[in-house]
């Protein structure tokens, strides 16, 4: 105890003195866990607990309950992108097919590729890292709840709004990334495009809110002991990621101000007729483009490196080495925008330097497969489906990595452009790059997340289906895209030769969808009837396997102090940790940005209904101003007003000082 | 397989040099994939002691770092090569034929320039080219965002409005007949604006300039003289130019040598009787959302209108 003392004494905060305590007591379970935390668990779960009452599910701060809704709803947007999917396939499926008229497939695939992008691939790799994060990183709490809160209505409004506007025939029909002219109000008359617009608001300010949130958690509120050099892989690439969002989502939300401004008020960003530059659409948007197909890989990177440290019973070789790799990918990434722009004819020396940029960020993903494999080598593989995943990720994503090489060369790059070869490449990397390592780490962390386990033989099958149908679905399409089949045509001539392959691809479709529809009842299924599950059964060595399964809603009784990468799997039998935060009030233990020691505490606010409103009020004006500009002059002051009262400040100087005095008699009754 | 839109199929200079750098990367590509996953398995398969040693081996480590250096290796040649074809299908000639094309939702206006203005003429959804020779085409949008394509020749070029013509030289090596396709999504009908490239031997070739210079040929039967009655009578030439006669409309295509054209509708259906019959009175039922209106004709009035524009050689 003494020497918890002079280890942490000298760091103790100004503001509110921290009374840290290095304690190592008996215990039966868990190694943080002390005498008399039953006591404290009745005390932080009344403490810690929800909003109740009616209106409860307007007042959620908790990170688990908004983490969970997040995944829900992202997966909800999923499933009706998937079906999008569907109907793409069944109309491609033969040549001059009838099916969907061209009307009904513009939006179609539009809708697809806005809904996976916005609605699904960020907005779930930040879902499941509000959840899983401060966890990982053994923290009561996510930085800023209310803002969680705001963030999770945004989203969901965002995609109420464009899913709203679907079924009204109003969908989006320019394509994701909204290329003006086509998006100007000369071509595309009507409110299509601008639902489009206001969608990207909604999301993008949800996305920016939710990275700041996670990388304030990251920085600020680690266990102490969790230095730089001990933050696992999966937190770091989180950091990575949102740090990227921070810097990549304001290029897409500016450009998409812009043509809203176009469309609304008649200035001319993008209007060559007056001036403007459709090329400057391009960079801006691409600026954010490229990056954002990082923000969906990176985590997906961690998620990764997670898998295998638990499944080979081994740290992942070269922790260094992988990190550097991620900040590496994460800084590059913002340097290849323009080889979605080879054929705009800019010239050749700017290209050539976006060509040697594209193959340059290679390497670094180069170096994280080797590590994971030197990983299997020395480590001992454990055939569970989340690491079946993982190695489905491997090759398929190695396979996408490669033809995004091809890519990057300009004179390959101005034959498949714009065609089937990209879908192609684009799925790999992000079906098989992101979207395998999310599925096998929500396996992974499923039981965690509801106590309960999914099952295996059910998790095998839906892998296997997807393997097999991701590859007959996407690998012709490289085929069909040198053949000469270009994207975003609702239809093509039997002349050309296309049809086979696109019947193959439609077959493997389905399978696809039977594996995604597999795993997903596995999920609910097991949600309600899965075996109960312990603490930590796949025997993980992060943080989050620390408590319980479910972890109760202030995550941890004792803060612990880690002294490795693998916390649970390096510690003594009775590890150490810090006590002394308020039982009485909703306390989270900050610490220093690099060496994660103790630095004072910080009080977290109540359930309340601010965020809820301040959503709504955001809600109107942006919907608002799809119709007119005065959305914004009445809308502002109210949503001013509505963020006043939620920044009102509830807790009096005096609460303070009460919670200061019964902290210390706490150590007391502790000491 | 064979394509009649494929870069797989190169039949000029530019995809030649394209498709052998594809077959330089496809290699390339296909052994890094096949290691990786020859040492996966091999990792996955390997017999291993009982307890799992935390610590790092050398061997290992040596082999990662290694893994890391042939990478860099192999991503540096392939840039090289990258690099060098990039130069080798930018090498402009001296003198080239020089085509201008124009991108419109959803079809493709071409003029062949000529120092002598009374050489130039106009023709549409079709390029006609000599073989070995270079052919520069000038390319430009009258509204939005387009993409010219044709795989058998060259990789693909915007065409991107408010900007100076983007200038894309290519040569076709052997006598063909190549399909080329918008690339970049322009609106509604993007999948149905394709056209044809034809190459011809020189002589041919010019042979098809001279007459392409002619006006139109007079009507020579009392059904083609009705059929350029009802023509000119009905909204035809307020969109459509025929050379030679009063018709010198400018939104649509020009059809004074329609007849000897492949397709209609900017490669959607061939140029044949029944589908010009159906083009001319339901074209917003087979191109749904094109510029071109269904027409109402009067009873007896089509037939002489098809005799007369397929009297346009």
């Amino acid at each position: 105890m003494s020497e918890g003392v002079s280890e942490h004494g000298a760091h103790v905060g100004e503001a509110k003195p921290l009374e840290d305590h290095l304690i190592k007591e008996e215990t039966t379970h868990s190694p943080y866990a002390l005498p008399g935390d039953a006591e404290l668990h009745e005390e932080l779960d009344k403490t810690w607990s929800p909003a109740k009452g009616p209106f409860r599910w307007f007042m959620q701060i908790d990170h688990h309950i908004l983490g969970k809704r997040f995944i829900v709803t992202a997966f909800v947007w999923f499933g009706l992108g998937g079906i999008l999917a569907a109907l793409m396939r069944l109309q491609l499926s033969r040549p001059d097919n009838t099916f969907l008229s061209a009307d009904q497939y513009n939006q179609i695939f539009t809708m697809h590729g806005v809904t996976m992008m916005f609605l699904f691939a960020v907005p779930i790799m930040e879902a499941v890292a509000v959840y899983m994060i401060p966890l990982l990183c053994g923290s009561r709490a996510l930085a800023f709840p209310r803002l969680t809160a705001y963030s999770y209505y945004m989203f969901l409004f965002g995609g109420i709004l464009l899913y709203v506007a679907f079924f009204l025939n109003t969908g989006p029909d320019t394509g994701w990334f909204t290329y003006p002219p086509l998006a100007n109000p000369e071509f595309a008359p009507g409110k299509r495009v601008d639902i489009w617009a206001q969608l990207v608001n909604f999301t993008e300010i949800s996305a920016i809110a939710v990275a700041i949130e996670l990388i304030v958690t990251i920085l600020k509120q680690r266990a102490p002991g969790m230095s730089v050099n001990r933050i696992p892989l999966y937190v770091w690439s989180m950091l990575i990621t949102s740090f990227m969002i921070v810097f990549a989502m304001p290029a897409v939300m500016t450009s998409s101000l812009y043509l809203a401004s176009d469309r609304l008020v008649g200035t001319h960003f993008f209007n060559p007729a007056e001036g403007g530059d459709p090329l400057l659409w391009q960079h801006l948007f691409w600026f954010f483009g490229h990056p954002e197909v990082y923000i969906i890989f990176i985590p997906a990177l961690g998620m990764v490196s997670q898998i295998v440290t638990a499944f080979c019973r081994r740290p992942v070789f070269g922790y260094t080495a992988m990190v550097l790799s991620q900040v590496a990918t994460g800084f590059i990434g913002f340097g290849l925008w323009v080889h979605h722009m080879f054929a705009t004819g800019i010239p050749q020396l700017g290209s050539s330097y976006f060509t040697a940029a594209s193959m340059l960020i290679a390497i670094p993903s180069g170096i994280q497969i080797f590590c994971w494999i030197a990983t299997i080598w020395m480590g001992k593989p454990i055939y569970k489906p989340p690491f079946l995943f993982v190695l489905g990720f491997i090759a398929i994503f190695v396979l996408g990595g490669l033809t995004g090489v091809m890519l990057a060369s300009i004179p390959l790059d101005l034959q498949v452009h714009d065609t089937m070869f990209v879908v192609a490449h684009l799925h790999y990397v992000l079906i098989g790059g992101a979207v395998f390592p999310l599925f096998g780490v929500l396996y992974y962390w499923f039981p965690k997340i509801t106590g309960r386990m999914q099952n295996d033989t059910a998790g095998y099958v839906s892998f296997a289906l997807m393997f097999i149908g991701f590859n007959l679905t996407f690998f012709p399409m490289h085929k069909l895209g040198l053949i000469g089949m270009t994207r975003r045509i609702y239809t093509y001539h039997p002349e050309t030769g296309w049809g086979p392959l696109n019947s193959l691809a439609s077959i493997g479709a389905a399978v696809l969808g039977l594996g995604v529809i597999v795993y997903i009842l596995n999920g609910l299924i097991s949600w309600k009837k899965g075996a109960i599950a312990g603490a930590n059964p796949f025997d993980g060595p992060t943080l989050e396997w620390a408590t319980s399964s479910p972890p109760p809603h202030y995550n941890f009784i004792h803060m612990p102090v880690v002294s490795g990468h693998e916390p649970l799997w390096h510690a003594p039998e009775h590890a150490p940790v810090v006590t002394g935060l308020s039982t009485k009030d909703k306390e989270v233990l900050i610490t220093r940005t690099f060496d994660a020691e103790p630095d004072h505490r910080y009080t977290y606010p109540k359930p309340t209904p601010w965020p809820f409103l301040a959503a709504v009020s955001t809600g109107i004006m942006f919907v608002g101003t799809i119709f007119t500009p005065w959305a914004f002059a009445i809308g502002l002051p109210i949503a001013a007003v509505v963020v006043i009262c939620w920044f009102w400040p509830t807790t009096p100087e005096k609460e303070g000082e009460a919670t200061e005095e019964k902290s210390v008699s706490e150590r007391e009754a502790v000491a | 397989m064979r394509g009649i839109q494929s870069a797989l199929e190169p039949a000029g200079a530019q995809a030649e040099q394209i498709a052998r750098l594809w077959d330089v990367f496809l290699i390339t590509a296909t052994v890094v994939w096949l290691l990786v996953m020859l040492f996966t398995i091999a990792a996955l398969l390997r017999r291993r002691p009982e307890i799992v040693p935390n610590a790092t081996s050398p061997r290992v480590r040596n082999a990662v770092v290694a893994a890391t250096g042939l990478t860099v290796l192999t991503l540096f040649a392939l840039l090289t090569a990258s690099i060098f074809t990039t130069r080798g299908i930018a090498s402009v000639p001296d003198r080239a034929i020089q085509i201008a094309v124009t991108g419109k939702q959803w079809w493709w206006h071409v003029e062949y320039d000529d120092r002598d203005k009374s050489k130039r003429f106009t023709t549409a959804n079709e390029l006609t080219i000599p073989v070995g020779v270079p052919v520069t085409v000038h390319l430009r949008s009258a509204d939005v965002i387009h993409s010219f394509w044709v795989p058998s020749l060259h990789g693909k070029r915007d065409m991107i409005p408010g900007k100076p013509p983007s200038t894309f030289t290519f040569q076709a090596d052997k006598p063909g007949v190549y399909r080329g396709q918008c690339a970049e999504f322009c609106g509604y009908q993007h999948a149905n604006m394709a056209f044809w490239v034809t190459a011809l031997p020189w002589p041919e070739y010019a042979r098809w300039v001279e007459a392409s210079r002619q006006p139109s040929r007079i009507p020579s039967t009392h059904t083609q003289r009705k059929g350029q009655e009802v023509f000119m009578n009905s909204p035809c030439p307020l969109c459509h130019t025929i050379q030679g006669t009063p018709a010198n409309g400018k939104t649509g295509p020009d059809l004074t040598h329609f007849a000897s054209r492949r397709s209609i509708a900017a490669g959607t259906f061939p140029n044949r009787r029944g589908f010009l019959a159906g083009w001319i009175l339901d074209a917003q039922h087979m191109k749904p959302g094109s510029q071109m209106p269904s027409i109402t004709l009067d009873q007896g009035d089509l037939e002489p209108l098809i005799a007369y524009l397929e009297s346009l050689k």
